[in-house]
């Protein structure tokens, strides 16, 4: 009876401390938007959003590109995970952008993506973003909007403190979630402790390009290492790194790794490394790593195995890693724009820790160093901090900021948003989100020129906040208006997959060069025809080739002969469109793939194996024209033993020999 | 040198300007085509208003029935030679020649370029009512006659789902004011010859 007692006593306890926080107190899904909600998001009929919101799908492993405000789904990216309505990793072409160390991965999740800078601010060229499982960093063309490269992150494990880019573009890190011996190897896991590793890396971006290399590895303490955020301004040349695990337990981790007051935010001076490895430092190992890049000439992407990585031991650079004390298991790791604050959300700690740049240039300066792990120094807690926001909520997970001095911060626990200045740590307004917030983006907020109009936070949980659908119901983002002193709620709109992170940049700086066509005359695919007179059909042994074209509304040829069970054929099928959004679809009976959707001008395979005699029919699948219905075409399958050759014809003749007209 | 002489002289050279300009477009709007297909005639060459029009409106057109958009005609064969002829032929009459002459050149060249309009039409009328008897779609007008599709003259017209738009460009107008030019300079060189 006490014990029962006494946990009725706790649980309420616990209730008052949420109310106290100002958790939503008061359940209200109606009367939270305020009278003029509805105009501020309303985007009509034919006119534009004023923004690009790129919503990572987490587990999907897919890039939804949202419009805002009016939180309108434009199109979803397939990135890590492949998928069929695009063909991406069915197709011939683009089957090498999924293969790993680990041979063909379908799926992965993405978590963050980030929008490559220059001079600080986001431009627009490329989004890049993680992925957690397979530790993968992916490239996306914001001309194309798709995905053109994919990198593959060796010693590592849970690539989550990724995708973050540095202020022009220099590098985008990853860093291991997950402490694994480095390299792999087999060993006891309770041996965990001293003997595993944490590689940061840090990956080189093109400037012209954006292709990327992964420039070098740190051999960091096995800690986990959860996110991270580049310095900007006065910090630029810096990267920081929030950690957990300092215990480095390998059990019942929700207990054993939260033990210690304080984990680290490790800083990372990168220029110092960049040098030390400009002038030979470091050492090569070897690595198995996937590097995957897709050619918009010929339109198929590459898949190399690299076999070693550029290694750099802590040790040997001195003075260019430091570790922050920062109250319990931070998770976000975040650096205001003007590069000065940065700020540790403490997941498990009822205040955020604030640190200062300036203080912690100095505190090295000082040697305020209280000891060292592993022999990187540990700077003193009182050295660095700036000071704490006490008590401001509940879980605080990740942190944006404004142009203004403000910060805004999510709560997991509290599901809130709390909006406080950075200078007298003082909490200005919070607001009740509905449920369970993770991230919160402003339109270029890992820049120094954050927008200040609009914040969108992501939630976990929807129960009641939607229609049901079955056990699972939608994940949602919700945004806000943070133009003025208090943040106003504009508008709930569900997402693909978990809206793990978001970017979001001004549309004018990606709408103007959105590509609309290709061009077929830079049409580099080995099996591309310029017009229906090359198109055609040949067999190699028991492979058949087929050279199709399709515009509106037939394919070239659209009757072939001569296929018999047990062939593989190849449908390399070009559209000869080269109008805006006239893309064609085609798709075969019994194929054990997806269709094809071929962009004009694009060239596209997928193979088919037939197993049983017939004549069967091919189709268009994207409804392209007002004979739409008629682009059709059938290939005769024969049993294996006929010796029928192969023959193909487009309206009774072979197509580019009848020259009549 | 006499004003008139100048004028006459300036006004067939602005004719030249046909080389460089484009003499005629033909616009094609239709909902589907929020940025409308367009082809502008050169005296020498058809081109896309917007890169790959011509094909588009081919594409187009095939539902009806009608021909491709040749690469070339003889037209612009000819039409560089007679331009070239007249501007010559015209500076050099307001070199050396009579001022009547200057109403002479006037009036062939407006005979010439009516016939270039004739010209036109046909062709016009040939691309809009030569339809192929196996066009996918055929449309009857209300007495019973097989629509055609010809594109306009001159001026806006509505064709089933497109409106099309045929004015002058740069080029004509170039040759408009250089043979009103030319047109003035009879009457200030009867005016000067009169003094």
């Amino acid at each position: 009876m006490k014990t029962i007692l006494k946990s009725i006593f706790s649980l309420t306890i616990a209730a008052a401390f949420l109310v106290s926080c100002g958790g939503p107190s008061k359940k209200s899904n109606k009367g939270a938007v305020s009278g003029n909600a509805a105009e501020k998001v309303y985007v009509a009929p034919g006119e534009h959003d004023s923004h690009y919101a790129f919503v990572s799908g987490g587990f999907s492993g897919q890039l939804a590109v949202y419009g805002l405000p009016s939180g309108r789904l434009f199109r979803v990216i397939p990135v890590f995970s492949q998928d069929p309505e695009k063909a991406y990793g069915y197709s011939e072409e683009t089957k090498p952008m999924l293969q790993t160390s680990h041979g063909f991965v379908p799926w992965g999740d993405s978590h963050h993506p980030d929008i490559s800078q220059t001079n600080g601010s986001v431009d627009g060229r490329w989004v890049f973003i993680n992925e957690n499982n397979t530790p993968r960093i992916a490239r996306i063309s914001l001309e194309t909007f798709e995905t053109e490269e994919i990198i593959e992150i060796p010693n590592s494990a849970g690539n989550h403190s990724s995708s973050f880019v540095t202020e022009n573009s220099e590098y985008v890190v990853a860093g291991t979630r997950f402490a694994v011996p480095f390299p792999q190897r087999d060993m006891s896991i309770s041996d965990m402790k001293g003997n595993f590793s944490g590689a940061l890396s840090f990956l080189s971006i093109d400037p012209d390009h954006g292709n990327m290399e992964i420039k070098f590895q740190i051999k960091m303490p096995g800690f986990n290492y959860d996110l991270s955020h580049p310095g900007r301004g006065k910090s630029h040349g810096w990267f920081f790194f929030s950690t957990y695990n300092t215990e480095e337990a390998n059990t019942l981790m929700e207990v054993n790794a939260s033990q210690n007051d304080k984990d680290f935010i490790a800083a990372i001076n990168w220029k110092k490394i960049e040098e030390y490895v400009n002038n030979g430092g470091g050492k090569k190992m070897p690595a198995k790593y996937a590097h995957n890049t897709w050619s918009d000439e010929t339109h198929t992407a590459t898949h190399v195995m690299q076999k070693e990585v550029l290694v750099v031991e802590p040790k040997d650079v001195p003075g260019a890693i430091y570790f922050l004390p920062t109250a319990k298991s931070p998770h976000g790791c975040d650096v205001d724009p003007t590069g000065e604050y940065i700020i540790g959300n403490g997941k498990l700690a009822a205040a955020m820790t604030v640190h200062s740049f300036t203080k912690m240039q100095k505190a090295i300066e000082d040697k305020a160093f209280d000891g060292e792990a592993y022999g990187i120094p540990i700077i003193k807690f009182d050295a660095v901090n700036y000071g704490t926001l006490d008590q401001p909520g509940l879980g605080p997970l990740h942190t944006e900021f404004d142009t203004r001095g403000n910060g805004y911060t999510t709560f997991f626990i509290s599901s809130e948003v709390v909006k406080w200045n950075i200078k007298d740590l003082k909490v200005i307004d919070r607001h009740p989100v509905y449920y369970s917030v993770g991230h919160l983006m402003i339109p270029g907020g890992n820049s120094r020129t954050p927008d200040d109009k609009y914040m969108v936070a992501m939630n976990k949980i929807t129960k009641d906040r939607y229609l049901p659908t079955g056990p699972e119901v939608c994940q949602s983002a919700q945004l806000f208006d943070i133009s003025g002193e208090k943040m106003e709620l504009l508008l709930d709109f569900p997402t693909i997959g978990e809206p793990h992170y978001a970017a979001g940049i001004a549309a004018e700086k990606i709408a103007p060069k959105s590509k609309k066509i290709y061009k077929l005359n830079e049409n580099k695919h080995h099996y591309a025809v310029t017009n229906e007179g090359e198109t055609n059909v040949v067999r190699k042994g028991n492979e058949v080739h087929i050279k199709m074209s399709m515009i509106r509304s037939h394919f070239s040829p659209d009757n072939i002969e001569g296929v018999k069970v047990g062939d593989k054929v190849f449908f390399h099928v070009t559209n000869l469109e080269q109008d805006y959004d006239v893309p064609h679809g085609i798709s075969m009976i019994g194929a054990n793939t997806s269709e094809l959707l071929i962009m004009p001008g694009r060239t596209a395979t997928f193979t088919w194996e037939p197993k049983q005699v017939g004549v069967w029919p091919f189709y268009c699948t994207d409804f392209c024209s007002a004979l739409h219905q008629e682009m059709q075409g059938y290939i005769r399958v024969s049993p294996k033993s006929s010796d029928i050759k192969i023959s193909y014809t487009l309206d009774g003749d072979v197509p580019g020999e009848d020259e009549e007209e | 040198m006499k004003k008139s002489r100048l004028l006459m002289m300036v006004g067939s050279f602005l004719l030249l300007g046909l080389f460089i300009f484009p003499l005629w477009n033909i616009t094609l709007e239709a909902p589907q085509y929020p940025i409308p297909l367009g082809m502008d005639i050169y005296i020498t060459k058809f081109q896309d208003t917007h890169e790959f029009d011509i094909k588009n409106i081919n594409l187009m057109n095939h539902y009806v029935g009608m021909q491709y958009i040749p690469d070339t005609i003889p037209e612009f064969k000819i039409f560089p030679i007679v331009i070239g002829v007249m501007a010559f032929l015209g500076m050099f009459i307001g070199f050396k020649a009579n001022y009547k002459w200057f109403l002479g050149w006037f009036v062939l060249m407006s005979i010439l370029g009516i016939a270039g309009m004739y010209d036109f039409y046909l062709w016009e009328y040939d691309y809009g009512h030569n339809l192929d008897p196996k066009a996918i779609m055929n449309f009857k007008n209300p007495d019973g006659s097989v629509m055609g599709f010809q594109p306009p003259l001159f001026g806006t017209k509505d064709i089933l789902n497109f409106t099309a738009h045929s004015y002058p460009l740069v080029g004509a107008y170039f040759m408009f004011v250089g043979m009103f030019m030319t047109f003035i300079a009879f009457f200030l060189g009867k005016k000067e010859a009169s003094n």
